[in-house]
């Protein structure tokens, strides 16, 4: 009742005399926790601050010292190498490992399911230890006739390099997570939509580029962001690999000095200015299918 | 133009069609009516191969859809021949199914190419639209949507349409305007089948009314005949409710 009598001394109208009813203020509810809460996560951020600038293990003059280093720029671009070419031979793969899992041919079907079920059974370290030592299993590489004699004999070692290897390995492990990432897009567009293509007579193929892959878009590419960040990531387990991406390249630099925290932060800002990046495209990339969605 | 013969067809043990005989001349138009589940909408999709019938022949301007004779065997065709053969005939769906993701114009030249753009604008035109050209379905009413479906299969130049329950998705002010052009193609020689509720549309337009119960064939004939003067006692069953 207070709030509504100040409210009314507040349009200098007598209290006892009751106001015109579109004459009424509103007065919105307040929400005293929301402040408390808050200058409470407040204080935290700036304990966290404090310690960053002040506690001298952080060591920002070694991190400026190597954030633009000769050597780490060069690891830097292996790591960008590694997770632009995953990606697009991941994509590649997934783009034909999902509709064979749709088609209704039983032999496609299954292949695919096999893939996508090896794939992201075995954890992407084992594997990429596994394409590495190819040569203990084959020695030797040949294309030729199937159970036949071959045209074309690689030895395997010259042929799948540690960066070989490496790659491989990305691209089969990225391409059965495509693969379920782009199926979840296409069974999200209505099957309304090819039964339309279809009466209009256009050709398969073009249905799936033109009417099927542009609208499963919106539901791949959240997910194939959420892929490809996971990627960028995953490139520093190729260290083990002995390729010198940045994770590795950082991990050679504080063997030798020592200076372990602050040459890990600089692989960790340089993957969260990377991922910034991703995030900036994944914006401009979902702006441009979401076409026709936005009023 | 259209012969169906014999058309038969079932969904698992649910028989959704049963001998169905139909013949539709060139620029006539028959309209299908009937309770819900009769087959309706089935018999329509037969037409243009978007169901498979299980026995019976569909045939459009003298060519078998979906098979091809050899001796006295039926082997159905490739999918590349059936989409073929769509292309010569127009489907409009109840639910519309416009693509989303293209403006109207985009929809309408979808199967033709960008070439047939002023032929495209001039579809729009006739249908009402030739302001809404580059409206995204979304940003349509539902009664302009089916409007751009129906340009959308002229679009082909089709020997003729089909057009399944077209009015049943939309808000009762704006069945008005899709009847409207609907009629417009009727009297300019379009050879249409219609699968509808309206009944008006039908007494008004059709030259044939077909009515279908449980996947026969009931009764066929004018308006005159079928509708005001029903033979059989499910027409006249059926009728009774719907025209309260």
């Amino acid at each position: 009742m207070s709030l509504l009598s100040s409210a009314r001394a507040a349009t200098g109208r007598p209290s006892d005399e009751p106001p015109p009813p579109d004459d009424l203020v509103v007065v919105p509810a307040r929400h005293p926790w929301r402040w408390i809460a808050a200058a409470a996560v407040l204080v935290l951020v700036a304990q966290f601050l404090h310690g960053l600038i002040t506690n001298p293990g952080w060591d920002w003059g070694t991190f400026f010292g190597y954030f633009f280093e000769k050597s780490v720029m060069d690891a830097l671009l292996i790591t960008l190498q590694l997770t632009f070419a995953g990606a697009v031979l991941g994509f590649a793969g997934g783009i034909v490992l999902a509709p064979m899992r749709l088609s209704k041919n039983p032999v496609l079907k299954s292949v695919s399911w096999g893939f996508i079920w090896v794939f992201r059974s075995v954890p992407l370290l084992v594997q990429l230890l596994f394409w590495a030592n190819l040569g203990y299993l084959y020695d030797r590489l040949q294309i030729g006739v199937p159970f036949g004699p071959g045209f074309f004999s690689f030895e395997t070692s010259t042929l799948v390099s540690a960066f070989g290897a490496a790659l491989l390995g990305l691209a089969l492990h990225e391409a059965a997570y495509a693969a379920e990432i782009v199926r979840a897009g296409i069974l999200s567009v209505d099957s309304r939509q090819l039964e339309a293509a279809a009466a209009l007579g256009i050709p398969r193929l073009r249905q799936f580029r033109r009417i099927l892959l542009p609208q499963a878009m919106r539901a791949i590419l959240p997910n194939a962001a959420n892929e490809l960040v996971n990627l960028l990531k995953s490139t520093s387990v190729v260290y083990v690999l002995a390729i010198g991406e940045l994770f590795y390249q950082v991990q050679v630099i504080y063997g030798r000095n020592g200076r372990v925290v602050p040459l890990l932060l600089v692989a960790t800002v340089w993957y969260v200015i990377l991922t910034a990046a991703l995030s900036v495209l994944q914006h401009y990339v979902e702006r441009h299918y979401s076409r026709g969605y936005v009023r | 133009m259209i012969e169906l013969t014999g058309v038969t067809k079932s969904f698992g043990t649910l028989e959704v069609l049963h001998d169905v005989d139909l013949t539709v001349p060139a620029g006539s138009v028959t309209v299908i009516i009937g309770p819900s589940g009769s087959g309706k909408s089935t018999l329509l999709r037969c037409i243009n191969h978007l169901e498979k019938v299980d026995r019976g022949r569909v045939r459009v301007d003298g060519e078998l859809i979906g098979y091809r004779r050899v001796g006295n065997k039926l082997h159905e065709l490739s999918e590349r021949h059936i989409l073929k053969q769509r292309a010569n005939i127009g489907f409009v769906f109840q639910t519309f199914n416009l693509f989303p993701h293209m403006t109207a114009l985009q929809n309408v030249l979808e199967a033709v190419g960008k070439q047939a753009e002023p032929r495209g604008r001039e579809l729009l035109a006739r249908v009402g639209l030739a302001d809404k050209v580059d409206a995204y379905p979304r940003q349509l009413s539902g009664g302009q949507q089916q409007r751009v479906a129906i340009a959308r299969a002229l679009a082909l130049d089709p020997k003729l349409v089909l057009f399944d329950e077209p009015t049943s998705a939309l808000d009762p002010e704006l069945v008005g305007e899709v009847l409207d052009v609907m009629r417009d193609l009727a009297q300019a020689g379009t050879t249409m089948v219609v699968v509808t509720h309206e009944i008006g549309f039908a007494r008004e337009v059709a030259d044939t009314v077909v009515f279908l119960d449980e996947g026969r064939l009931v009764e066929q004939g004018p308006p005159s005949e079928v509708l005001d003067n029903p033979q059989h006692e499910r027409t006249r069953a059926f009728l009774s409710k719907v025209l309260v």
